[in-house]
């Protein structure tokens, strides 16, 4: 598997972040969680990504998924 | 029943038994058929349905106390010790076809089954109002519990003055400079102890009788137009983010007519879930269950399971 840049755009509370991060961690998936509650530019980050005010949003090698959405991170996953 | 295996006159792609929803209700219904060796898919959005969002949950039994995602973790943990399929998608139609139902998803994909259990449970109302859909998730949102901390530094809107919409508020006050709380009717009816909280307030503005009317902005949303429908007055009230609180309403616009529904959009079920068409099964907070727990829902999953088992062995090309 080609090396793989993923970021995960989370709130402490919200549990579909924390579902998709422990998702990511049992497939041995490293990734950069980046909590929008506390780091203001990272908020900027993800709007400006995603055109979104809402999390999750994981970006997988710059390709961009808003929300928990399995089948489409097993897709990026494997690309 | 084993799995994969193929009754005269059928394809190989008819499984026993497809359950809608992976809920409370939809994940035990899963255990059931698990260990009743039925050929079981499950197809659903998420996992753990509305569980997902209990902050904590203390009636369960075995647990005093659980978070609601981690009793979720637990109900996917156990799940997955199956080995059941499972599918990620929305169902967009159930329709009957000869010798079983047919389920269609979002995707474009369909899955045939000689029973079916619907457990879709419930999903936020919607405001019905312009510019809510195309705002969705650029400033409108119906999780204050994921999305609140996002909005840290902006003037936001609740909809919605119950237990929901009052406690979102109350979250909201502490990050932002300004929350109005829309009531439809003339007093709020959330708990009072959680109501004294937003009057205590000094950035709360509490607005009655005030109904939303059209939800503004260019690529996110910037502010709110209200109406109070008292005295007609309309304001636009300069906003970054929505919050709607106003209840849920059951999944169940799939089912088209095949199924009566009661005045609350719930699916009617007899104690063994039973959903008046023959091989239809339903579960949990999708069903006019007269409580909505989680351990109902459970318990109801399993009934539907089980029901679903016996009316398969029952089936005429089962040779019994």
């Amino acid at each position: 598997m080609a090396e793989q840049n993923i970021i995960v755009y989370s709130t402490p509370t919200c549990p579909y972040c924390h579902q998709a991060k422990s998702y990511l961690s049992q497939k041995g998936v490293t990734f950069t969680d980046k909590d929008v509650a506390a780091d203001l530019p990272a908020r900027e980050e993800m709007v400006k990504k995603s055109g979104q005010l809402g999390v999750p949003v994981i970006d997988v090698n710059g390709q961009i998924i808003v929300g928990f959405n399995r089948p489409k991170l097993d897709e990026l996953l494997q690309s | 029943m084993e799995n994969g295996a193929v009754y005269e006159g059928e394809t190989e792609t008819m499984h026993d038994l497809i359950i809608l929803g992976a809920g409370p209700a939809g994940m035990t219904a899963g255990v059931y058929a698990a260990r009743k060796q039925l050929d079981t898919l499950i197809i659903t959005e998420n996992i753990g349905g509305q569980t997902t969002w209990s902050s904590e949950v203390e009636n369960y039994l075995g647990y005093t106390y659980i978070t609601g995602p981690e009793l979720v973790q637990k109900f996917e943990d156990h799940l997955r010790y199956f080995n059941l399929r499972i599918e990620y998608s929305k169902t967009t139609r159930l329709s009957k076809i000869n010798g079983g139902f047919q389920v269609e998803t979002e995707d474009l994909r369909t899955f045939d089954a000689r029973t079916v259990i619907v457990a879709t449970g419930k999903s936020p109302r919607m405001l019905n109002v312009p510019g809510e859909r195309e705002f969705r998730g650029k400033g409108v949102t119906y999780c204050a519990t994921c999305d609140a901390p996002i909005f840290a530094g902006m003037d936001v809107a609740v909809i919605g003055g119950g237990n929901s919409g009052v406690d979102s508020a109350i979250q909201l006050m502490k990050i932002t400079p300004k929350v109005y709380l829309l009531e439809a009717g003339d007093r709020l009816k959330a708990d009072e102890v959680l109501q004294e909280k937003v009057r205590k307030a000094h950035n709360v503005e509490v607005l009655l009788n005030t109904k939303p009317r059209e939800v503004v902005g260019d690529v996110m949303v910037t502010g709110l137009n209200v109406e109070n429908i008292e005295t007609g007055d309309k304001r636009a009230l300069k906003v970054r983010g929505l919050f709607v609180e106003i209840g849920l309403v059951p999944n169940t616009g799939f089912l088209g007519g095949l199924v009566r529904l009661n005045k609350y959009g719930e699916i009617p079920v007899n104690c063994a879930t039973e959903t008046g068409v023959v091989g239809l099964y339903a579960a949990g907070d999708v069903t006019d269950v007269p409580e909505k727990q989680i351990i109902i829902a459970a318990g109801d999953g399993a009934k539907a399971a089980l029901g679903a088992y016996s009316y398969l062995v029952r089936l005429p090309s089962n040779g019994s």
